[in-house]
This record gives C-alpha cells, structure tokens and sequence, in this order.
C-alpha cells in the first residue's frame, strides 16, 4: 500500500477551466435558490462573466507559456502550451458569442428554448407552462458545463481525462439539442439520435483507450508515444486501439462516415445551441485530434496516413456534394460543417508546424462565421397567415402547420408527429397572442427552407449582406478569414507532401462555392414571392433528399420575417462579421501570434 | 519611390470607395448616384495618366515600382506583403481599363436611364473597375487572386443583373461555372508556386524559375493556362462567352471586350518567367490560341444575335492574343498591343451595338435590322471604324497590331521547329480571312441592305433613331481610338519598346516568308472574306428566317456543341456522382443493413420499435466506415 501524495498543482493554469466550471456550478445553484423572475439576469450575468473571465485569463497565462513553451499540470493530465491557450481561446470567444446568441429573446420575447423540456410536445403541462411564461435557464449553466469540457478537451495529457473531458462537453449538448422551443419532436429526436450515436462514439473511444493501454501500460500521452517508438511487437493491438481512439474524435469533429449525426442534430437542435455546437465543438475536438496525431501518433504516420486521407478526401467530397442538393438552410450549413472538418483535416495530416497554426487559424475562422451564420438564421423567421376576425384559424394558418414535419421523420411516426405538431403549431400562434385583425400574420418559428430566404437581400440588405460575408467567407473568397484559413491549411498540406489533398480541398472548395452563391442569389436576385421553389431546386431537380421530398408539400407561408433581436445577437453577429473580414484583410498579427506558439509539448 | 507613385493606391481607392457609398446610401444616392460612379472612374483615369507622365519621365531601366501597402500574411517562413506594382504592363492596362471604363460610365448614364437600379449599376460597375485595377496593379499572385475573385464576383453581379429573366440567370450561373474551373488553376498554380519557390510574388517566382525543373514549370504553367482560359473564354472553356451577353450591352462592352476577358492574356504575359522555363506549356498556349481563334471565328460567321457575333468575335481575337503570348517573348508586346487596340474597337461596337438595340427596342436579331445607316449616321461611321480596325485594313489600329501577330507567328521558334511556324501562321492567316467575313456580313446586315424591320414588329411598329449624345459621344472617342491609336502607338516602335522592361528587348526573327509577302496574303484574305461577305449579305438578299444552312453551320449555331460536350464530359458524370453519393450517403447503407437487420431478426425488430428514424442507419454507417478504414489501417501490416 503506498501513501498517497498529493500532487503539487499549479492552479494558476488551470484558470480558465476553473473559472468556467465554477461557474457552471454556480448556476446550478442559482437554479435552486434564486426566484424564478430573477434567474434571468443572474444566470446570464454568470455566464458571461465567467466566459469573459476565461478569455482574460488565457490572455493572462499567455505571455509565461510564450516564454517557456507551456507546462504539465496535475502530473500531465492537463497540457498547458501555446495551442492548448490558443484553442482555449478560441473557445471562450466563440463561447461568449453564441452565448450573446442564446441569450437573445428577440422582439418576439420568446428564446430559442422550450418553455418546459420536460414537457410532452403538445400537452396540456407545455401548454400551461407556456401560459406560465417559464424560461428554461438551465441552459446557462449547461452551455456552460459544456464549455468547460470543451476547453479542458484539446488540453488533455493522457487518455482517461480525454474521455472525462469528451463526456462533460457531450452530454450537455445531448440536452440542450433537445430543447427547441419549436419543431419539439424533430429536436427530440434529433437529441437522441445525437446521443445514441454519441454513446456509440464514446465506446469506440472507450475501447481504443483500453486497447492502448493495453499496449502501452500507461495512459499518458508522453508514455503512450515512447512505447510506440520502441518496437514492442503488438502492433496490431496498438494499430487498432489508435484507429478506435481517432474514430471517436473523429466523429466529434463530423467527419465522414462518422457525419452522419450531424445534418440532423443540426437542424434539430435550437439554432443557437447549433452555433454553439458547430463552432465550438468542432475547435475542441480538433484540438484533441491535433494533439493526439501529433504528439502520441506520428511514428505510426506511414500506418495511418492512408486512413486519414481516406477519411479526408471522403469528409471533403461528401459534405461539399450533399450539401448541394439541401434545401434547409441549416441542413446545407451542416454539411458546409462537414466539408470544412476535411478542409482542416488536410492540414492535420499535413504534420508540419505550419499545419498547427493553419489548422488553429482555420478554425477560429470558421467559428466565427458559423456562430455569426446561425445567429442570422435564428432571426429569420415565418409569418403565420392572418387570422380571421372571428378567431377563428384562417386555412392558410392550418395548412401552414404541416411544413413543421421534416427532416429524418419518415418513418411510420410521422403521422403522429403530423398531427402533434400541428396542434403545437396551433398553439403558438396563440401563445403570441395576435390580435384579431391584425394586419400581419404572428411570427412562428426559424424560416429554414431556402425558399423561404428568396428576396432577403431586398427586405434586409443589411441582414443578407452580413450573411453574405460569412458565405463568402465559407467559401474561401479572398479577404474573408476563410480565404486565408483555407490558403494556410492547403498552402501547409502541399508542404507535408500531401499535395493530392490540397487538389481534392481546391476542386471541393470551388464546388462548394455554387451552394453558397445559391443562397446569395436566391437572397438577392430571386423576388420573393416568384415561384421561389423553382431557383432552389434547379441546380438539380432530379436529386432530392429526404428535406427536399416534403418541400413540393410545402403550403406556403404568408411570409418570412425578420424579426428584431433584442441587442445580444446583434453585438455576436456583428463582433463575427468583424473578425471575419479583420482575419481575411490583415491576418498577418493573428498568424504571427498563433505562429509564434505553435509548439505541442509532449 | 516618389511622391506620385504613393498615388498608385488611390487607383483601387477611390473606384472602391465610391462603390461602397453607392450601396450603402441606397435610395438617396438614386438621383445623382450615377454621375459619381462616372466621377471615380474618371479620377482613377486621371491619377493613371499621372503616374504615365512620372513613368516617362524616368530611364526605361527604373520603371518598375512597387509600392507596399500591409503586411498581409505571415506564417511560420511564409511572408507576403500586399503591394502593387506600377509598370508599363500594368500601367497600360491601367490606362486602358480606367479610360474604356470612363467613356462606358458615361455610355451607361444614358443607357440605363430607364432602369429603376441605376445606381446599383453604377456601383456594380466601380466595384468591377476597382477590382480589376487590383488584377493588374498586383504585385503578388495571391493579391492577383483577389482581384481575379472581385472581377468574377462583379462581373457576376452584373451580367445577372437583369436577373428577372430566368436565361439571365442561367447565363450568369454558366459563367460562374467556368470561372470557378479556372480559379481551380490559379488556386492549384499557386500552391505549386508556394510549394516549389516558397512565396507567391512575382519577383521570388521569377528569381526561383532558374532552379525549379522544367516538370514543376510546366505544370505551373498548364495551372495557370487553365485559369487564363476560364477568364478569357479559351477552348475549352469558352462556351460561357456568348451566354453572358445576356446582360446590360455596356457591361459586355466593358467586361467582354476590353478588360475582363483580357486577364487571362495579361497573366500569361506576367507569368512569362515561368513558361519561358517551360517550352511545352508555352506550345499548349499556342494551340489553345490557335484552336479558339478558329472556334470564335467559325461561331461568329453563324450567329445571327448582334451580341453574340461580336462575343464570338472577342472569343476568336483574344485567341489571337493568347496565340502571340505562347510564341515567347516575340509575342509578348505583340499580344498586348492587339488587346489595346482590340479593346478600343470592339468595346466602341459593342457600344454600336448597344445603340442600335437602343434604337430598336432591344432587338438584336441581326435579320430583322438591316438599311440602318440612314436612321443612325454616327453608329454607323463609329461601328464601321471599328469594322475596319478589326478587318485589319491599313491605317487602322487593327492592321498595325494583328498583323504584327500574324507575322510572328511565321517566326520559327526554335531549331526545327519549322512546322510551327506554317502552320500557326497559316491559322492566323485564314482567321484574318474568316474574320472579314463574318465581321463584314454583321455590318452589312446591320446597317445595309434592304430595311427588314418596318414589317416585322409585333404589335407596334418600329421607329429607329439615332441615340442621345451621351451614348455616342463615348462611341466617337473610340472610334477615334479605333482609327489611328495602333499608328500611334507602333511608331518608331514605341509600344514594344515601352513594354521592354516587362518583356524584354527581342532581337528581331525573320518570319519563314518575307514580311511583304506576309502582309500582301493578309489582305488578300481580308479581301476575300469581305467579297464573299458582300455578295452573300449584300448583292444577294437576306432573308428574314435563317436558312437551314449547311452542317457546319447548323454546328456553329450552337456554338460548335460545345454545350452538348460540356454536358456530356462534365455535367452528367457530375450529376450521377451527386446522385450515387446523395443516395450512398442516405439509402445504399441503409439497405444493405436494413438486409442484415431482417437476418438477425431480433435486434431488428428491436430497433424498429424503438422507431428512431434512421439512428440506426447512421450507427451501421460508422461501423462500417470503421471497419473499412481498420482494412485500410492493417492491410498493408498482413
């Protein structure tokens, strides 16, 4: 039995993940204690205090791991070094806009989420705490648990704190993707698929670290890696055990064919949280996958190489030609997602030290302009028709009810989904209380389907021009932050020799831009009631999704709007509008920066 | 660098600035919106002719400038600052651009009086001069890029501008399309040159060319020809040319004819360095050249649209271009004097062509014109200045430029490389032939012959009428330009003599015939095309309906089934493989485990009831996109 020593803990560095998740604690708290009207405020407070708490922070332990390169803390299970800050960075900006997202109820004065999670989607319990007008604020304290997972995730040491850290950031998401105020089925069900598929995930991951250990004897990184360069003749327990381990981040960071959770979560999920959850999520793992291919892995690359490229060149191909045919706004940014985790890919596999800082570039680039996109999607929404002065439902209004079903419900619950949903349908337009007479119709829920966005650019130049810079943005245009991320990661993959990458990513990126420019046209140049379906389906009649199927169903709606935020989204997407253009005109501070850190200690 | 070179910016300042404003105050900016645009492109002319006069006045060895303006990227030992570079080559496009660009402002103020988004126009246009200028004043192949991404994005904007039209919007989404196939070669050239030299500007690339093989040089320069041809409208990428002229006339006056089509000519002439280094590239531009110089000019004698002829004729002119810039430094001045020239006169008919349409309620049948010059004297005399320019026919500018090209293409490039020489002089020989033809019978369709109008419009009649004098006025000038600018220009040499610090001094090659007998078939086959044009469209009548016409010209309507091909090689397999991965991505994985779900009929009927959708669907997709990748990992280890 030998005496237990308590380590020396360097608790300086590991502020921000403290400052996070004590937090996160904290608000828990402030659930139980504090009155209902309160918790509001409080909870948002909170939030993004901490958040902004964790940015200074990183800022603060900058300058000491600038000078010595980074430390191990707790024994090496937590590595603090210049991408770990740089990443962790990364995630509480991001973090604090989306949160800035979350936190906006819109002129509306409804959020995103579901008044009472627990609720059965249609009963009377929702219908009376809607009446109630209940909040669910728990979703501060979750985004914020999940944070704090995010950011101790890509600066794990050893494997066992991998799997903690992946838990954390995972479970909170299961939830807050289920918690859609509107379309409550599709988000339920779009939760439990994500946590299935998740579960699924965390036991390959779960297996590959036993394998590991199995192989090596430790669970550290360091130990992991001084095993693998001597020849211990188990290699295919450790081929196989890297494989699962790379397989459970690689289904994280939405690459093919471990993507296919994420076009559905995505469009289920309250489009806030789908910010929070493309951009973050997607740094986070990166950085776990960065870290471990870099530091555990890179004498196997000759093994693992053609994996990768396999997974990358697919990653690239699927979610640029799928997303083709989309025709959910969220849909096509999903797998606009999924393209971009093979865009990054290539310069994980590039195994340079120009890869880390273009992959750590890259990614802050697409954040911002993902968080910066869902924001706007989260404004733009449908105008149910006018009701009649009587009270009574107009038919426009009843058969407006039936779009809600779509996605993945074709199975045989869609009949039931049908008719819940549009009983809750129903029910929201009285929950907004539209006055008999009203000359315009109440505002329903996010209009997603690109037809719905034709003419946005006419009605809200503002709005649609802002979308547009973080389309042009995905699309890699120049002096947009995708630009430059995409020239570093291709620019850093033909200097590690895998020039074949680079192709596959230019030919990907220049097919990728025609779904981008479509919605630019269909904003812009497509009136908005001229027969809207026919600019969105030409590309390719003949191809339809399951999203597409239902849209020839579609009644139409009396309308889209956009509805006014109340300042918070307005500040996020304006603050991702400026690090997009502000990355793409003058990256040269950002690069340096990154550069200058870009040292994975062991 | 002096005082006036720190003006270089403003050249993309002020186009940009004056844009930004005009979409940014919107409607209060409608009534004078359009005379600002005319005012910045103006300025932007005005601030070249400055920095014209500073450059003459220096000794021709001191007339590159570069003038740095950020740092922009820098990672790791990558470092790029964004800088233009003010030379006699950029200077003249410069030149060119903003001056052509001006006088086609001052067009579009009339012509788009009627149109309710004028100022948009307006700032659509400065946003396309702007970006342009960045094309030609960059001093880097990535800050090229930029501007070669803004003239595409505006160019797109402005040829879908009458986007109320669905073939508008098709035009403009075709167009889209063969610029992006381009922007693949440009993105793939530079990474090349990132991989090979380690930086991107010009000057490293050129520095680097002496120790890179002649391998890597020559993929560069196939990189880069695939992105001139998406640009210029090069075989065989060339089929989006004509399908654009469905926008505003004065945009395919500025974009088609004098600037934005010409790109593809000035990066292979920047480029130089790198296709000297790579023989076999260089002969690809030649043939390139050479091919949709035969193309253009085929297409261009069946077209019966007034626009499209004229695109057709851009197409087959710039292969003249892009012919002269593959033969090497002989060819370099050569093929940017003719895209000078070029741009005065077919920008000044395009311009004609536009005022006729104006006149003719937006008719461009050329069957239904004909007798016009009575109704229009002014684009009558400017549209036939230019005729003559582009026919080649001393003094005009044409003579002077094309006929220098002609000449160097006789010039045998190197030791037994006779054949060349016959044969890409005699192409450029018969296209000289083919293009009287075709040139002469759209000006004697248009303009003489019996009137095929009065009695053919439907519902009112048709009065033509010459246009306000803001519309010719532009027209005069570069008509002006399109009769005496070549004289002017190649006296004493003086164009090829002022690009030499880009180009290089050439000794002078003698051709494989003598230049006199060279200049005399020239014009004979002028003479010849013009002849069959006159009896054909002019002693003869032309009838109202197109004639079946023969095999080739059946083709050639249809721009040679360039489309039919495209759609074949490019459109179809494109289509099937979105399908297969679309339906493999949803339905083929899901059918083969929906089979061994009925096998191991307990968990499936288990995971039925539990109703997820297609949760389970996905789990066998990972799984077996795991088991896939572990045969990829171990394979090679069994």
């Amino acid at each position: 039995m030998t005496e237990f020593i308590a380590p020396d803990i360097a608790w300086a560095q590991l502020t921000p993940i403290l400052l996070v998740l004590g937090a996160a604690v904290v608000g828990v708290l402030v659930e139980a204690f504090v009155p209902r009207r309160a918790r509001r405020p409080v909870q948002l407070t909170i939030t993004l205090a901490a958040l902004a708490g964790a940015v200074v922070a990183v800022a603060a332990l900058w300058g000491g791991v600038a000078d010595t390169g980074g430390t191990d803390v707790l024994l090496g299970s937590v590595v603090v070094d210049g991408p770990t800050l740089v990443l962790q960075g990364t995630i509480a900006v991001l973090a604090l806009l989306a949160v800035l997202v979350i936190a906006d109820r819109t002129a509306t004065g409804e959020d995103a989420f579901a008044p009472q999670g627990a609720a059965t989607p249609g009963s009377g319990y929702e219908e009376a705490a809607r009446a109630a007008g209940l909040q669910q604020t728990e979703v501060y304290p979750l985004v914020l648990f999940a944070t704090g997972g995010m950011l101790i995730f890509p600066a794990t040491g050893d494997l066992l704190t991998l799997f903690v850290a992946l838990e954390v950031l995972s479970l909170p998401l299961y939830l807050l993707t289920g918690l859609a105020r509107r379309r409550r089925l599709l988000s339920q069900e779009a939760s439990m698929k994500y946590f299935l598929l998740g579960a699924f995930a965390s036991a390959l991951l779960l297996f590959g670290i036993a394998l590991l250990y199995g192989f090596s004897g430790s669970l550290r990184y360091a130990d992991i890696a001084t095993a693998v360069r001597a020849d211990t003749g188990m290699d295919a327990l450790l081929l196989v055990g890297a494989l699962l381990v790379l397989v459970g981040l690689l289904f994280k960071v939405g690459a093919v064919p471990f993507h296919s959770w994420t076009p559905d979560a995505y469009q289920g999920a309250p489009t806030p949280i789908t910010g929070f959850m493309a951009a973050c999520t997607k740094v986070a793992a990166f950085g776990a996958l960065v870290r471990l291919f870099y530091v555990v892995l890179p004498d196997l690359r000759w093994d693992l190489e053609p994996m990768m490229w396999t997974v990358a060149i697919a990653t690239m191909a699927v979610g640029t030609v799928v997303a083709l045919v989309q025709t959910d706004v969220k849909r096509v940014l999903a797998y606009s997602s999924v393209a971009h985790a093979g865009f990054v890919l290539t310069g994980v596999v590039a195994l340079t030290q120009s890869g880390i800082t273009a992959v750590l570039f890259y990614l802050l680039a697409y954040g911002a302009a993902t968080v910066g996109a869902f924001g706007i999607v989260s404004l733009v929404r449908e105008r149910g028709a006018v009701r009649a002065a009587g009270g009574r439902v107009t038919s426009g209004a009843a058969s407006g009810g039936v779009p809600h079903v779509e996605g993945a419900t074709a199975t045989s619950g869609a009949a039931v989904a049908t008719a819940v949903e549009v009983r809750a349908d129903a029910d929201d337009t009285d929950g907004e209380g539209a006055e008999p007479g009203e000359p315009e119709g109440p505002v329903l829920g996010e209009a997603t389907h690109l037809s719905q966005w034709a003419g946005l650019g006419r009605t809200n130049p503002v709005l649609a021009g802002t979308f547009v810079l973080f389309l042009l943005s995905f699309a890699g245009i120049p002096l947009t932050a995708g630009f430059t991320g995409k020239f570093a990661v291709f620019t850093a993959a033909v200097e590690g020799g895998a020039w074949p990458l680079a192709v596959v990513g230019v030919v990907a990126s220049a097919a990728a831009a025609f779904f981008y420019v479509r919605i630019i046209v269909l904003m812009f140049f497509t009136s908005p009631q001229g027969g809207p379906q026919q600019p969105v389906t030409a590309g390719s009649p003949d191809v339809a999704d399951e999203s597409g199927a239902d849209a020839g169903a579609r009644a139409p709606r009396a309308g889209t709007v956009v509805v006014a935020s109340q300042g918070f989204a307005l500040v996020a997407i304006g603050a991702c509008a400026l690090i997009t253009i502000a990355l793409g005109v003058v990256p040269g501070p950002v690069l340096d920066a990154i550069a200058s850190v870009a040292q994975l200690i062991p | 660098m002096n005082d006036l070179t720190s003006l270089a910016p403003l050249l993309v300042a002020v186009p940009l600035a004056s844009a930004a404003l005009l979409l940014l105050l919107g409607r209060a900016a409608d009534r004078w919106g359009h005379w600002l645009g005319v005012l910045a492109s103006t300025a932007a002319f005005v601030v070249g002719a400055v920095l014209l006069t500073d450059l003459l006045g220096r000794p021709a060895d001191d007339r590159v400038l570069d003038v740095h303006l950020f740092d922009w990227i820098s990672a790791g030992h990558f470092d790029l600052s964004a800088g233009l570079r003010v030379d006699p080559l950029s200077l003249t496009f410069v030149l060119l651009v903003t001056f052509v660009g001006t006088l086609i402002h001052v067009y579009s103020v009339a012509y788009m009086a009627h149109d309710a988004a004028r100022r948009r126009f307006f700032a659509y246009l400065n946003l396309f001069i702007a970006a342009m200028l960045v094309l030609v004043l960059a001093d880097s192949y990535l800050l090229l890029f930029v501007g070669w991404e803004g003239v595409g994005l505006a160019s797109y904007l402005l040829i879908g501008f009458w986007n109320h039209h669905t073939p508008y919007a098709v035009a403009a989404k075709k167009a889209f399309v063969a610029n992006r196939v381009g922007d693949i070669g440009l993105l793939v050239a530079l990474m090349l040159m990132f991989a090979t030299f380690g930086a991107v500007d010009f000057d490293s690339v050129a520095a680097g060319v002496g120790g890179a093989s002649q391998g890597t040089l020559t993929a560069i320069g196939l990189m880069l020809l695939l992105a001139a041809c998406g640009k210029s409208a090069q075989f065989p990428l060339q089929s989006w040319l004509g399908d654009a002229m469905a926008g505003p006339t004065p945009v395919s006056a500025l974009i088609h004819a004098a600037t934005m089509v010409t790109a593809g000519v000035y990066l292979i002439v920047r480029s130089a360095p790198v296709f000297e280094g790579a023989p076999t590239a260089q002969l690809v531009v030649t043939i390139i050249g050479a091919i949709t110089l035969l193309i253009g000019a085929i297409i261009g004698c069946a077209k019966d649209d007034i626009k499209k002829a004229l695109a057709a004729s851009t197409m087959s002119q710039i292969g003249y271009m892009v012919l002269a810039a593959g033969l090497g430094p002989v060819g370099y001045a050569f093929a940017i004097f003719h895209l000078v020239t070029h741009g005065f006169f077919k920008a000044g008919m395009f311009l004609g062509a536009g005022s006729v349409m104006h006149g003719m309620d937006d008719q461009t049948d050329m069957r239904r014109f004909g007798g016009l010059r009575k109704y229009m004297v002014i684009t009558w005399v400017t549209f036939g200045a230019g005729w003559l320019a582009i026919l080649g026919v001393p003094p005009f500018s044409g003579f002077w430029s094309k006929d220098k090209i002609i000449e160097s293409a006789f010039v045998v490039p190197e030791v037994g490389g006779e054949w060349r020489a016959w044969l890409f002089g005699a192409v450029a020989l018969v296209g000289a032939g083919i293009t009287a033809f075709y040139m002469s019978r759209m000006f004697f369709m248009t303009f003489h012959g019996r009137q095929r109008w009065a009695q053919t419009s439907d519902g009112h009649d048709q009065h033509p009428h010459e246009s306000p004098a803001l519309m010719t006025i532009p027209m005069v000038l570069l008509a002006v330009g399109s009769v005496g600018l070549g004289f002017v220009l190649q006296l004493g040499g003086g164009f090829t003599t002022w690009l030499e610090p880009v180009t290089g001094h050439v000794e002078h090659h003698e051709p494989v015939l003598p230049v006199l007998v060279i200049q005399v078939a020239t014009l004979v086959a002028v003479a010849l095309g013009l002849a069959l044009a006159w009896r054909q469209y002019l002693s003869l009548p032309v009838p109202e309906a197109a004639p079946a016409g023969t095999v080739l010209t059946r083709a050639a309507r249809v721009d040679l089934y360039q489309d039919a091909v495209n759609d074949a090689v490019l459109v179809e397999p494109g289509r099937h493989l979105t399908r297969s991965l679309v339906y493999g991505d949803r339905t083929a994985v899901d059918g083969a485990f929906t089979g061994l779900g009925r096998l191991t009929v307990g968990i499936g009927e288990l995971v039925r009831k539990v109703q997820t959708g297609y949760a389970r669907q996905y789990a066998a997709t990972m799984l077996l996109g795991l088991v896939v990748l572990a045969v990829v990992v171990l394979a090679p280890r069994i």
